[in-house]
């Protein structure tokens, strides 16, 4: 693995897989009563967020705790930040206070590139979301999800890539960071990607990304074995993306109906906040084939797979044969 | 070096066999194989080597920041950078602070100038109030000013309404005025950031479609047809806008159009770094643009190369991709990077270079004193320029205030040698003097 995780486009499929076996792992702590390891001890972890994701920031949290990583938020929001130059100034700052790694959510595009190509930092930069390029550790969780969903959990996924397997990913294309590591990932990971949108909220130049686009819905739902929903903003239709919502809806959304044309086996996802009514109705959000509230506790497990493997730097067999006897609090206490 | 006389052996006038030359009195005084005698004694001796001689280089597009942005660039700096790259004039655009649309501000920037004594400084007049598109400036007052404007140019921004482009390229003509629009199409351009296209689809970066340069090109042609008035387009950048200019000429309109240095050479593919250095108004453009570009100028349909020379200070590029500031610095790099990609390329010699850097935007501005032939009796407007020398683009020894260009740790051919402004040498082998 490299240094740093700001793209997709970063991890090689063996990557991607050691990632995804390394959480399997570290999901079993979960079934513990005491759900903590000390790989990270005395390591400092640096939330650094440009803008508000409180399920992100907090997701990041739990993972770095539950590896006993020293862990502080930094909220460079709504502060006097508007200007680039306080990346750097921060940059600095964390460097000085001995940061180990950074997690950066940012709203401009490149922002993490930036941070970790420059020398401004020597810890480890984990990409939290930035502006419409990419947002890895979703596409890690989701790839994790599908392969718990579609191949099996623990040893019966060990190893596993996801060969042959038809994703669809619907709705905003365009402004979507989950979307462009999704593919990247899904792709590597041997997925057949499938985007659908209306035209406006697929990029001019999608046709070099490795996945097929569709601007019909119905036509390819009968040929996924999952079908990924994306946050579609209302006010895109200010801007005339789409006309209305109901149009939206009624072309993009998915509702019971479209759901029963899936095949069996398929699963419903969406990285969340959902905005039902919008691209998925009560329905479907609710429907076990929905796999969003697995996809938020998956996400705990990736983060902690990242950070050990950018950080931990030992093999991944290390966690499952670290002792449990730690008198640190369980997780309900940590969450402050 | 004085202003006195200086005698330059063995120079190649436009890239032709090796000559003398003599400057006497600001003037090319005689050019030969040997005008030595009587009328050289006395004077400077500058071994050529064979390096080559052309009309010092005319700027039609230059922000030197002054008043309003002395951190980034001031007038007397801008003039020794734009010595330092063989130019002899450049044209000031208006964008400053306050912006050049009074005959006050135009006089102001046209004194400094003339006080720097490095390089004529011809302002280019806002063509409307603030840059900000609604009402007309004063381009008459501007005109009649000692600093005689005749290009007009709100750059930076598009004159986007079509009736006040309409009436400014009506309204100029008493003069023989040029509006210099930068073609961009205000709400095609919201939140770019770069190039639409397959690279800003992947780096999740604002796309600034070729089509918003297009449509107003096509737009602003047709009106200068129709009111028979001159338009010159500023860094003209895509395929598509050669050919409509191609046209537009081919109709025998009164269009000329102008190309970066950098647009000549780099593609979006650099935005891959997220390096704001790379960050420019119009964006780097695609592959296929930049032969299109190179092409056109080759075939005569762009006219000339001018720098957008942007200064920008450090800490408006060290900052992420959407915060940074748009433009590079261009001045000192420019002929260096025309030889790269015209001449050592075979598109053209240097009679051609000449004719885009020189005669070509004289006579687009009307500067009358600029872009003459190497000639007995003209102005000693030159620039020494030794082809075969190869270097590393180092930012440091630049002239200008600012740091931000897109060359640095480059290998460049050519170097500036001299630089004559009115037969005084303002560059020494390579330094501003
Ligand atoms: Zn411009």
């Amino acid at each position: 693995m490299k240094r740093h995780l700001v793209s997709a486009a970063d991890l090689s499929r063996d990557d991607a897989v050691l990632i995804l076996d390394t959480a399997e792992e570290l999901a079993r702590l979960a079934d513990r009563p005491v759900k903590k390891l000390p790989t990270l001890r005395g390591r400092t972890v640096v939330n650094l967020f440009f803008e508000d994701s409180t399920r992100t920031r907090i997701s990041f949290e739990a993972a770095a705790k539950r590896l006993s990583a020293d862990v502080i938020n930094f909220s460079a929001k709504g502060s006097s930040v508007s200007k680039g130059e306080s990346l750097k100034d921060t940059a600095l700052t964390l460097q000085a206070m001995g940061a180990d790694a950074v997690v950066i959510r940012h709203h401009a595009s490149g922002a993490p590139h930036r941070l970790a190509r420059s020398e401004w930092l020597s810890g480890s930069v984990v990409n939290a979301g930035d502006g419409t390029h990419e947002h890895p550790t979703q596409a890690l969780l989701d790839a994790f999800t599908l392969r718990r969903r579609l191949v099996g959990t623990g040893l019966r996924g060990a190893g596993a890539d996801l060969a042959g397997r038809r994703v669809t990913v619907v709705g905003d294309i365009l402004h979507s960071r989950v979307a462009r590591s999704g593919v990247r990932l899904l792709h590597t990971l041997g997925a057949e990607v499938t985007l659908v949108a209306p035209p406006t909220l697929i990029p001019v130049g999608v046709g070099s990304w490795p996945c097929a686009v569709s601007y019909d819905l119905d036509a390819v739902l009968p040929k996924s074995d999952a079908v990924m929903m994306l946050r579609v903003q209302r006010e895109r239709m200010n801007a005339a993306f789409f006309p209305t919502e109901r149009e939206y809806s009624r072309r993009y959304g998915l509702n019971g109906d479209r759901m029963a044309r899936m095949p069996e086996h398929a699963v419903v996802m969406h990285p969340g906040p959902m905005n039902r009514g919008m691209e998925i109705t009560a329905e479907v959000a609710d429907s076990p084939r929905c796999t969003a509230v697995e996809q938020v506790t998956n996400g705990v497990s990736i983060r902690m797979a990242v950070l050990y493997l950018l950080l931990g730097g030992a093999s991944p067999d290390s966690a499952s044969t670290v002792p449990a006897a730690t008198t640190a609090p369980a997780l309900p206490e940590e969450n402050q | 070096m004085t202003t006195g006389k200086t005698l330059i052996r063995g120079a190649r006038p436009l890239g032709a066999d090796p000559v003398d030359v003599l400057l006497a009195d600001g003037r090319i005084a005689a050019v030969g194989t040997d005008p030595t005698g009587p009328d050289a004694s006395g004077a400077e001796i500058v071994e050529a080597n064979g390096a080559v001689l052309l009309p010092g280089l005319v700027d039609l597009h230059t922000h030197l920041r002054e008043p309003g942005r002395e951190d980034s660039e001031t007038v007397l700096t801008g003039t020794r950078a734009a010595a330092r790259g063989g130019f002899t004039a450049v044209h000031a655009m208006a964008n400053t602070f306050p912006v050049a649309d009074t005959a006050g501000v135009v006089e102001q920037v046209w004194r400094l100038g003339r006080s720097s004594g490095y390089c004529d400084v011809q302002p280019v007049g806002a063509v409307t109030v603030g840059l900000e598109g609604k009402q007309l400036a004063e381009l008459g007052a501007m005109h009649e000013s000692a600093a005689g404007v005749r290009v007009f140019s709100d750059d930076g921004k598009c004159v986007d309404d079509a009736v006040i482009m309409r009436r400014a390229l009506e309204y100029v003509k008493a003069f023989d005025g040029v509006i210099a629009q930068h073609a961009q199409e205000p709400r095609l351009t919201e939140g770019a950031q770069m190039n639409e296209g397959t690279v800003s689809a992947e780096l999740g970066l604002g796309g600034w479609p070729a089509v918003a340069e297009e449509s107003i090109i096509a737009r602003d042609v047709l009106l200068a047809a129709h009111v028979d008035s001159r338009v010159h387009i500023c860094h003209l950048s895509t395929a598509g806008s050669v050919e409509i200019v191609r046209w537009a000429k081919s109709k025998g309109w009164r269009v000329t159009a102008e190309v970066t240095p950098h647009h000549l050479l780099f593609t979006d593919e650099l935005v891959r770094s997220y390096d704001p250095v790379y960050k420019v108004n119009p964006p780097l453009r695609t592959e296929r643009d930049v032969r299109a570009l190179r092409e056109a100028l080759a075939d005569g349909t762009i006219d000339c190369v001018a720098t957008d020379h942007a200064p920008h200070p450090h800490e408006d590029k060290d900052c992420e991709w959407p915060a940074a500031a748009m433009g590079m610095v261009g001045l000192e790099t420019a002929l260096s990077v025309v030889q790269h990609t015209m001449v050592d390329t075979g598109l053209l010699d240097w009679a051609g270079v000449a004719e885009r850097m020189s005669h070509r935007p004289a006579e687009i501005g009307r500067l009358t004193g600029h872009g003459r032939p190497v000639a007995p009796g003209e102005p000693a407007n030159l620039v020494l320029f030794d082809p075969d020398h190869r270097a590393v683009v180092d930012p440091a020894s630049f002239a200008s205030r600012s740091r931000n260009t897109p060359y640095r740790e480059m290998e460049l051919p050519g170097r500036v040698r001299y630089t004559f402004l009115r037969g005084r040498a303002t560059v020494v082998e390579g330094e501003p003097a």
